[in-house]
């Protein structure tokens, strides 16, 4: 696709190019013939300003003409062999978008085999091979680290990968489904339909399931609205349900945060959470060694 | 006073005066900045974040000190050099408060968060508008003087100052074209790559012609003087400064490397920028070999040390410029510190010592005294910026270079060697010495600044006389 939207604009680039590292070559070259004899003095201008300011009038010292020459020079060439004026392509025929997948086939050549070895192996015995692991653990470092953390551990809105407590299931299949296709994760907001009351109440009972202290009278109050409500996602013992991506809420684990005030926020206003799809950025190597990975890290004995 | 008689130096002064206190502002908030990025700490609420503060950084010195400084240099060399006082001594005080006001309007709003999201041109559009009145007041004054100059030939400062002043209303009008959305919102009219690239040809071309082509002409004017010797060489200043303002036009593609701009642009960008090259060493090898035959007198003289050693950071920075552009160089080190690094080795090392050095020539003469109140503080000054610029930008080349290195570091099997956070870490003993580094840069301003006002307190205003013109000027 062409950059431009005329012919016109192409020439019009064109033109200024030459005319312009022409011209600059041809004013360096009207000014480089003076010279001075050896113990000729160069005289001063005549001009003066300011009481005391002259100019003497130098010829222009060679080197610094080469280095002007040159530059000029290797400009022109430059332009002639590599993309530059107007759509000429250059005698390269170079381009960023032809290096970048020259760049990165080259890549796939070199790396792939490495990748293949493992793809032959099952999650678990991935986890086992130290080798897998520290690859595993690079590529987490280098694209999981910035949501879940250089520890796995993650962050509010980002799960801790190394608890065992899973949002979607943890078994070695699901974790590659998560990573090849991401998750989006939503709960609706129940502010306008509980009203602030019931709200607080809702949240009490939620705290009651994972033990916290709670006001009593509230959270069996709670107790009826998320019968009603809450536990068509969240089961009717809260436990959660990982085929929704529900969240148990009865082992004190808490994505958002635990305290009265954030249970609030959330059941007020609702939560929307997106993990981003890898397969198509990172292809399925990458992805199988990172499952390996991220199941290890909760499963370490086994793994061991 | 007596005003057709002389020459209009109170201007000249308040700018002056005003190039110091800025210069301690801007370079406070600088090293605020940098034991931010050692102490994260040190982000104090939404006001005096590193974010906010930034901006505030680079605005205070680009357009608030060197600002005042080309001001104050320009007015008094265009007077000098024509022999006549500048033609509007009322437009000439408007440009001074209406410029002051940009400054202060500058350091209220960039912290409040009001920013138009481009660098250096983050002012939004009612400020915007007030630098454009300002500058066309400027260009007014400037060339308005120049017509009625008593001298036949335009001095070379003079083209320079003048390509400056057309070229910078270009750039600042063009770039900051905008549609405002409430009295603080705007939107710029440009989108996606054209947007990138009107700003890096705005960005670019603020380093050539605020920061390179203006300073030339304080340079052709205070190196000659102070070293009492004539230019070098009349010939190379005109094929230099030709050549200069022309390539300079071209080379802000070389910022978008790699980038959604498209392939033919960059490959002209770095053309350009390498061509460059040799027209900025012109400005360079005429300003050095004008002490030829004056070469004692660097021992003895501090003000012509900063005259001289700015030329020097100026050879530098326009040799390492044009490097960088190269795009298998820029492949290296672009985002890294690298480029800050750079960029100070041109703002301290040429901009603020070249500001400093004429300063100290000024300050004494607007005053009527023979020199500064101490030379010996004047030198103290130069050891003092001399070793912060070096701590500063040898700090920052290691760090740049390697974090280029540990960004693209590549494991056996592909991956890479060290995490993002791994080079961050590896760069805070060098985020430490370019602290050190500005606080020793600050140190000397404030010394400047103690000079000064011993100086100005024992001296008394003074407006020189214009002299008649000599027979042989005509």
């Amino acid at each position: 696709m062409s950059d431009f939207v005329s012919d016109f604009w192409s020439i019009y680039i064109t033109v200024i190019v030459v005319v312009g590292i022409v011209g600059l070559t041809y004013l360096l070259y009207t000014q480089s013939k003076t010279t001075v004899q050896k113990g000729e003095e160069v005289k001063i201008t005549g001009h003066v300003w300011d009481d005391d300011l002259a100019e003497y009038n130098n010829p222009l010292p060679r080197w610094w003409m080469l280095m002007f020459y040159i530059t000029l020079v290797f400009g022109a060439v430059y332009l002639v062999l590599y993309p530059g004026l107007g759509t000429w392509k250059g005698l390269r025929g170079w381009t960023s978008v032809g290096q970048y997948k020259e760049e990165k086939a080259q890549a796939e050549a070199k790396y792939q085999p490495l990748y293949d070895k493992f793809m032959k192996m099952d999650v678990k015995a991935v986890a086992a091979d130290p080798e897998a692991q520290a690859m595993g653990k690079r590529l987490f470092q280098t694209y999981c680290v910035q949501c879940h953390g250089s520890d796995a551990r993650g962050a509010k809105g980002f799960p801790n990968l190394t608890d065992n407590d899973w949002l979607y299931g943890g078994t070695p299949e699901i974790i590659k489904t998560t990573l090849n296709g991401g998750r989006h994760g939503q709960m609706p907001a129940f502010g306008a339909a509980f009203g602030e009351e019931k709200v607080k109440d809702v949240a009490n009972y939620a705290m009651s399931l994972s033990g916290k202290k709670h006001d009593a009278e509230r959270a069996s109050r709670g107790k009826e609205t998320f019968a009603a409500i809450c536990s068509a996602c969240h089961g009717p013992d809260g436990k959660g349900n990982q085929a929704l991506g529900a969240p148990n809420l009865t082992d004190n684990i808490w994505l958002y945060g635990g305290t009265e005030k954030t249970i609030i926020e959330t059941v007020t206003n609702g939560r929307n959470n997106q993990m981003p799809a890898w397969k198509d950025f990172l292809g399925d190597g990458k992805v199988h060694l990172l499952a390996s990975y991220v199941w290890s890290l909760s499963n370490k004995a086994k793994a061991e | 006073m007596e005003t057709q008689s002389t020459y209009n130096y109170k201007v000249v002064r308040q700018f002056s005066i005003m190039t110091v206190v800025w210069g301690i502002v801007g370079m406070l908030v600088g090293v605020i900045i940098a034991a931010q990025l050692v102490w994260p700490e040190l982000n104090f609420g939404p006001w005096f974040h590193y974010g906010r503060l930034r901006p505030l950084h680079t605005n205070a010195v680009i357009f608030a000190f060197g600002g005042c400084a080309l001001f104050a240099t320009s007015y008094y060399v265009v007077q000098r050099t024509c022999n006549v006082r500048l033609i509007s001594d009322k437009l000439a005080a408007f440009t001074f408060w209406g410029w002051q006001a940009v400054i202060v309007l500058a350091a209220i709003t960039l912290p409040l968060g009001l920013t138009a999201g481009k660098e250096y041109a983050e002012l939004e559009w009612p400020i915007d508008v007030l630098i454009t009145i300002v500058w066309v007041a400027y260009a007014i004054v400037f060339f308005g003087t120049l017509a009625i100059r008593k001298v036949k030939h335009i001095y070379v400062a003079n083209w320079f100052y003048g390509a400056f002043i057309l070229a910078v209303a270009l750039l600042h009008i063009v770039n900051s074209l905008a549609i405002p959305v409430s009295m603080w919102k705007s939107y710029s009219i440009y989108a996606g790559a054209v947007d990138a690239m009107v700003q890096w040809w705005y960005g670019h071309n603020a380093v050539g012609f605020f920061l390179t082509a203006a300073f030339l002409g304080m340079m052709y004017y205070f190196v000659p003087k102070q070293a009492g010797r004539p230019v070098y060489s009349y010939r190379l200043s005109v094929v230099h400064f030709w050549a200069l303002i022309f390539t300079y036009m071209w080379a802000g593609p070389h910022h978008l490397h790699y980038t959604a701009l498209p392939d033919w642009t960059q490959s002209l960008g770095m053309a350009f920028s390498l061509i460059l090259f040799a027209p900025s060493w012109g400005g360079m090898i005429n300003g050095i070999m004008t002490l030829s035959g004056a070469w004692h007198k660097l021992r003895t003289d501090p003000v012509l040390k900063f005259l001289v050693v700015s030329l020097s950071f100026y050879g530098m920075s326009t040799f390492e410029g044009p490097m960088m552009s190269i795009k298998t160089v820029n492949a290296l080190s672009h985002y890294t510190d690298w480029t800050v690094g750079h960029v100070h080795s041109g703002a301290l090392g040429w901009v603020a010592f070249i500001s400093i050095g004429s300063l100290y020539y000024l300050i004494p003469r607007l005053f009527g005294r023979d020199g500064m109140h101490s030379s010996k503080l004047i030198e103290a000054h130069f050891w003092l910026a001399t070793v912060g610029v070096v701590l500063y930008i040898a700090a920052l080349w290691i760090s740049g270079v390697m974090q280029g290195l540990m960004w693209r570091a590549l494991n056996a099997d592909g991956t890479l060697t060290y995490a993002f956070v791994e080079a961050v870490k590896a760069t805070y003993p060098y985020h430490f010495v370019r602290l050190l580094g500005g606080l020793l840069f600050l140190s000397g301003m404030l010394i400047m600044a103690y000079n000064t006002f011993r100086t100005v307190a024992a001296g008394r205003p003074v407006d020189a006389k214009i002299p008649a013109v000599a027979a042989h000027a005509h």
